[in-house]
C-alpha cells in the first residue's frame, strides 16, 4: 500500500479489477455501460443524477468522473451545484428525520 | 439588444472571464513559434510524461503511412486577421495579425481550381475570411467556376461594421454554405471562450441569417460548430444538436441545419491554455484513451488540402499552423501538381490524436 488511501491515477485503473476476477468485472462493466446509455432518461440527465449520488456516497473517483462528464454534457456550474445541494439536503434530512425516533424514545422513557 | 422570445433579457449567473486581448504572437509568447510547438508535442521533454506515438496507433490499424483517398475539398485560409480573440484559437488569429492572402495568391487558387475540377468544394476560413479586402471578389470568381463554397463565418463579423451587415444577402446571392461557431446555446460558455458580448452578437447575426432564408430554405445551409469551452471532449454530436435546436428555437426563434461537434486540438492558444491551466497531460491522455481507429480511417486530411495565406500547401489547417508543409514536391500553389499531391504521405504528429478521439473530429464534425 502507498502512504495515502486515494490516488487520482487509480481512477484510470478501474478496469484492472478484472485481473483478480474477470467474469464478475465483465458483468459489472457491461451493466454499467448499459445503465448510462440514454433511454427513458437521457444520458445527460443520468450524468447529473450520478454527480449527485457521487456526493451522497462521497466517492472522490466518482466526483472526478462525473464533474467532468456532467460539465462536458452541458450542465452549467449552477445546475451542478444545485444537484449537489439536492444530495446534501437528502443526506442532512436523512440524519435529521431520525430525530423523530429520538423523540419517540425519550417520550417513551420520560415521566 | 437581443432578448429571449418571452421578453426576458440575457441573464447569466456565470462569471465571465475576458480572454486576453492580444494574439500569442503579439505577446511574444514562445508558443507563437510553430517549431517550439512541434518540439513540445513530439518530445515533451519538460516532464517524465510519455505519450504513445500517433504513428504507432496508425501502424496498428494498418493506416501508416497515411495517404489521401479522394482530394475534393480545397480549404483556403485567406488570412489570420480576426475581429475576435478566442481563447482556444488554433490560428492565433486576432485584430493584430496582418497575414492576409493577396489577390495574386487568390488568382493562383482560381487557376488551380480551373485546372482541377475534382476539387468540388472550396472552404474559406481565416481569421475572419470576410476581413480580407478581396473576399467578395474571390467568392464571385469561385462561383463562376461552379464550385460549392463554404464560408466559416464567426457571426460577430456581420455586426462588427455597417459594411458587413449585408453579408447574409451576399452569401445568399452566391448560395454559400455558412458554417458558424457557436460554442454553446448559453451566454456564459460562449463568452468565456470567445469574449464578452460575443453571444449577443452571434444571436443577432443568426437571426439575420435566418431572415435571409438561411436554415430555412433548402438551398441555404446554415451549420453551427460546437467547440468545448475547456479541457474536455465534445459530447455526442446528435444529442447536442437536438439540445442546440431546442434551446435556440425556444429562446431566440433561431433555426439551423446541422451542428458539427469539433474537438479542440492541442495547438497554439488552446495549447497555451492547456499548459498554463495544468491540463495538458490529462487532456492528451484523454485524447489517446479515446483513440478510435475507425475515425482514423476517415480523417479529413485524406480528402482535403489546406492552403495558407501565402499560397503554401498543407495536409490540414492544423499542420498549416504548425508550419508542417505537405511532404511532396508540390509545396506551393505555383507548382501545384494534383497527382503528386494525391500520392503524398500525410504529415502526422501527436496533435493528430485530436481528430481521432471518440467519434472523430473534422471541419465537418464527427467522422465515425
Amino acid at each position: 500500500m502507498e502512504n495515502h488511501y486515494y490516488n487520482s491515477k487509480d481512477l484510470g485503473k478501474f478496469g484492472n479489477i478484472s485481473e483478480f476476477q474477470k467474469p464478475l468485472a465483465d458483468k459489472f462493466f457491461d451493466w454499467y455501460g448499459e445503465v448510462f446509455k440514454g433511454d427513458q432518461l437521457s444520458a445527460k440527465e443520468k450524468s447529473l443524477i450520478a454527480l449527485a449520488v457521487a456526493h451522497a456516497v462521497q466517492c472522490p473517483y466518482c466526483i472526478d468522473a462525473y464533474s467532468s462528464d456532467a460539465f462536458e454534457k452541458g450542465w452549467s456550474e449552477g445546475q451542478m451545484m444545485e444537484a449537489v445541494h439536492v444530495a446534501a439536503a437528502i443526506k442532512g434530512g436523512a440524519a435529521l428525520v431520525h430525530g423523530v425516533q429520538m423523540m419517540n424514545k425519550v417520550k417513551e422513557i420520560a415521566m | 439588444m437581443p432578448v429571449y422570445k418571452d421578453g426576458r433579457s440575457f441573464v447569466d449567473k456565470t462569471t465571465i472571464r475576458k480572454p486576453d486581448m492580444k494574439s500569442l504572437k503579439a505577446r511574444g509568447n514562445v508558443l507563437a513559434e510553430s517549431d517550439y510547438q512541434v518540439e513540445l508535442l513530439e518530445t515533451d521533454n519538460h516532464n517524465p510524461f510519455r505519450l504513445v506515438p500517433f504513428q504507432q496507433k496508425l501502424q496498428e490499424a494498418h493506416l501508416f503511412p497515411l495517404t489521401p483517398t479522394n482530394i475534393e475539398i480545397f480549404q483556403v485560409n485567406v488570412g489570420k486577421m480576426c475581429n475576435q480573440v478566442c481563447k482556444h484559437c488554433h490560428v492565433d488569429a486576432g485584430p493584430d495579425r496582418k497575414e492576409i492572402m493577396t489577390m495574386e495568391t487568390m488568382e493562383l487558387c482560381l487557376e488551380v481550381l480551373r485546372k482541377n475540377p475534382s476539387l468540388k468544394i472550396v472552404d474559406l476560413t481565416g481569421g475572419a475570411p470576410e476581413l480580407n479586402p478581396n473576399f467578395r471578389w474571390f467568392v464571385e470568381q469561385i462561383k463562376e467556376l461552379d464550385r460549392h463554397i463554404i464560408v466559416r463565418c464567426n457571426l460577430t463579423i456581420i455586426l462588427s461594421n455597417k459594411r458587413f451587415h449585408d453579408l447574409p444577402e451576399f452569401f445568399k446571392k452566391h448560395s454559400v454554405e455558412v458554417v458558424s461557431s457557436l460554442p454553446f446555446y448559453t451566454k456564459g460558455r460562449t463568452d468565456r471562450q470567445r469574449g464578452d458580448g460575443v453571444f449577443e452578437d452571434s444571436i443577432l447575426a443568426l437571426q439575420m441569417l435566418n431572415k435571409a432564408g438561411y436554415g430555412k430554405d433548402t438551398a441555404l445551409t446554415l451549420n453551427l460548430v460546437y467547440n468545448p469551452a475547456g479541457a474536455f471532449l465534445p459530447p455526442v454530436q446528435d444529442d447536442l444538436e437536438n439540445e442546440f435546436k431546442e434551446a435556440l428555437n425556444k429562446d431566440f426563434g433561431i433555426v439551423f441545419n446541422n451542428l458539427f461537434a469539433i474537438t479542440n486540438l492541442p495547438i497554439s492558444r488552446f495549447l497555451d491554455y492547456l499548459l498554463t491551466s495544468g491540463n495538458y497531460e490529462t487532456y492528451m491522455e484523454k485524447l489517446i484513451a479515446a483513440y478510435n481507429p475507425v475515425a482514423a480511417q476517415s480523417v479529413m486530411c485524406r480528402n482535403t488540402l489546406s492552403i495558407g495565406w501565402d499560397g503554401y500547401l498543407y495536409d490540414c489547417d492544423f499542420n498549416q499552423m504548425l508550419d508542417l508543409k505537405v511532404s511532396c514536391q508540390s509545396k506551393h500553389l505555383s507548382d501545384f501538381n494534383f497527382s503528386d499531391l494525391s500520392k503524398r504521405e500525410i504529415v502526422i504528429n501527436q496533435h493528430c490524436y485530436g481528430c481521432t478521439a471518440g467519434a472523430g473530429s473534422s471541419c465537418g464534425g464527427v467522422v465515425a
